[in-house]
């Protein structure tokens, strides 16, 4: 059996270092580097393993950015993904969920898959409808926050986190799953896999080739805008003490003064 | 575009809605003149009094989902409801999984954007503002909707007080989802329901929570025994979840849950921006960490600067010892 699993991917500024907005559009700021966000490489390694399970098919990568950036993308090549399609265009800028999600959905279409894995929401950004939005306009049944994966057959079975524990919940193909972290261990990329990745096809497309109206996505298309940022009311500086061998009874004198014990 | 009648998602879990949506009803009856709920599953008619309460006048029942995920026939129902001209002007959805699942998909039906990690909701001339907690809550970003058709709002839970108005129960109007098709074609085949001990991780007046300054797996059952000691819950940073230490359901934070305990406790949590949305209300926030300059201390009350393999037994001896 051939599987063939398109993950989405998001390339997001080092969440090291400090994010900032762009002063002019209060957009997030993406400027500099981006790698691939820590929680696509789940996605990405289930999507590898599921692959594997079947014994043949392929991992496509779906991903947008405004600015042509592949770096993060050669990072999920080189853990083995077969080849990427990277939605790049200026006209992007200012994009919200919803016109992302379109242009992920037009994309993926090309790739034809039986299965679309990505994270339960990024980790810059935090949206975490996007996926839900993208099974929408393809018009495949969706399950989220999956903490566990498997193919059987024409259907995808998973466990899907809950309130109280977790649901077995059975979809056919194609559908559009997303993982939870920690669903599976992913691999680092062998040196092997990173020269491998160099080499492997990175198909870019403006939203013109994907057949979108230009004025659904970007800042245009947005419906939906924020207004301002102010500085949320700070704590009071709290008492930061070393600990002397003195730190327990510290808290318990804490405690007793706020009658918790 | 003013705002006169807002739904609520209305979810119930044993047979009672849950806290976010009755937090949500009760903010929205200061927002807009009708308060309105929509619930599904096969408990629908015996929470209308509780939700009439809260303020919700009526409640839009979808009925049981014969095993479908609420994503696709939830939204399918409310979209309809838009397109017969009956919906609201704003739909409120609790940051949940389900919550989360039907605000995406009625996103494309009504081809409308959504906005999700809302903190504050105010109306204001132009419809409604939301606000959202930013860079781990030190700034706040105000948002709003242009365009036209019914804004979809994905709300955390503690975002709003919820508190019983005395009305009378909601009247409940039948409002069953349309033929969805293959969209709607996955199904729950069981469901399993993991214990717990002790007070709920959103309910408890004390959390203890561990992070990946604990150093390994084994070492988190100090956490639970100061938990259990102080009466609280449990709680986890997502480093530690995603190791695999604890299960999801312990997670605080952006991804897990929102606490606003008495007390927070956070042990060998450096506090990624991730964490502290979920903790920083706390009203009061105690930090251990080995790392003087971790965020974590930005927002502790108290802070120990110190290594929490020594500070937290001596902690748990020391309680033990009062007896």
């Amino acid at each position: 059996m051939s599987m063939n699993v398109v993950v989405c991917v998001k390339q997001i500024p080092d969440p090291a270092a400090p994010p900032a907005l762009d002063p002019g559009t209060n957009n997030l700021a993406r400027t500099g580097k981006l790698i691939l966000d820590d929680s696509d490489a789940y996605g990405v390694e289930m999507a590898l393993q599921l692959v594997d399970a079947a014994g043949g098919g392929e991992v496509t990568l779906v991903s947008m950015a405004p600015n042509g950036e592949t770096s993060g993308l050669r990072t999920a090549l080189a853990m083995g993904a077969a080849k990427a399609i990277l939605v790049s265009d200026e006209a992007l800028a200012g994009t919200d969920a919803l016109g992302t999600a379109k242009v992920l959905a037009a994309a993926i279409r090309r790739a034809e898959p039986n299965l679309v894995l990505a994270a339960t929401e990024s980790s810059d950004g935090y949206t975490g409808t996007t996926p839900v939005q993208v099974a929408e306009l393809l018009g495949f049944p969706s399950v989220t926050f999956a903490k566990k994966v498997e193919i059987s057959g024409d259907s995808v079975s998973v466990e899907r986190q809950t309130e109280a524990g977790y649901d077995e919940v059975s979809s056919p193909l194609p559908a559009v799953v997303t993982v939870t972290a920690g669903v599976v261990e992913p691999r680092y990329p062998s040196f092997k896999g990173i020269m491998a990745a160099k080499s492997k096809p990175v198909e870019t497309l403006t939203v013109a080739d994907l057949g979108l109206d230009a004025g659904q996505v970007g800042a245009t298309g947005a419906r939906q805008e924020i207004t301002g940022v102010a500085d949320a009311e700070a704590r009071g500086a709290g008492e930061i003490v070393v600990d002397e061998g003195d730190g327990a009874q510290r808290i318990i004198a804490f405690l007793e003064q706020l009658k918790v014990l | 575009m003013s705002i006169d009648k807002i739904w609520v998602l209305a979810e119930v879990a044993d047979g009672k809605p849950i806290t976010a949506s009755l937090e949500l009803i009760s903010h929205a009856t200061t927002l807009a003149a009708t308060v309105e709920a929509v619930a599904f599953g096969d408990a629908t008619a015996s929470v209308a009094a509780t939700l009439g309460e809260y303020g919700a006048t009526k409640v839009h029942d979808i009925g049981d989902l014969a095993g479908a995920l609420p994503g696709v026939p939830v939204a399918s129902a409310i979209a309809a409801a838009v397109g017969s001209g009956s919906g609201p002007d704003a739909i409120l959805f609790p940051a949940t999984y389900d919550g989360r699942d039907i605000a995406g998909r009625l996103s494309v039906k009504l081809d409308r954007p959504v906005l999700t990690n809302v903190v504050g909701l105010v109306a204001g001339d132009g419809g409604l503002t939301t606000q959202h907690a930013i860079f781990g809550g030190t700034q706040v970003a105000s948002a709003r909707f242009t365009g036209d058709g019914p804004g979809i709002f994905v709300i955390r839970a503690k975002s709003f007080p919820a508190e019983p108005k005395g009305a009378a129960a909601a009247e409940v109007v039948a409002a069953p989802a349309p033929d969805a098709g293959p969209t709607n074609a996955a199904r729950v085949i069981a469901r399993h329901v993991e214990e717990r001990t002790g007070p709920k991780l959103d309910e408890a007046d004390v959390v203890v929570s561990g992070g990946r300054g604990l150093g390994e797996k084994d070492q988190y059952s100090m956490i639970e025994e100061l938990a259990g000691l102080l009466h609280g819950a449990p709680g986890a940073s997502r480093a530690i979840v995603d190791a695999g230490w604890v299960p999801y359901a312990y997670q605080v934070g952006q991804t897990g849950k929102t606490v606003k305990p008495t007390v927070y406790l956070a042990c060998g949590i450096s506090g990624a921006t991730q964490h502290m949305v979920g903790m920083k209300n706390s009203k009061n926030i105690v930090a251990i960490n080995k790392d003087q300059d971790a965020p974590i201390f930005s927002v502790a009350d108290l802070g120990i600067v110190g290594d929490v393999h020594k500070v937290v037994p001596k902690l748990i001896e020391a309680i033990k010892a009062r007896g």
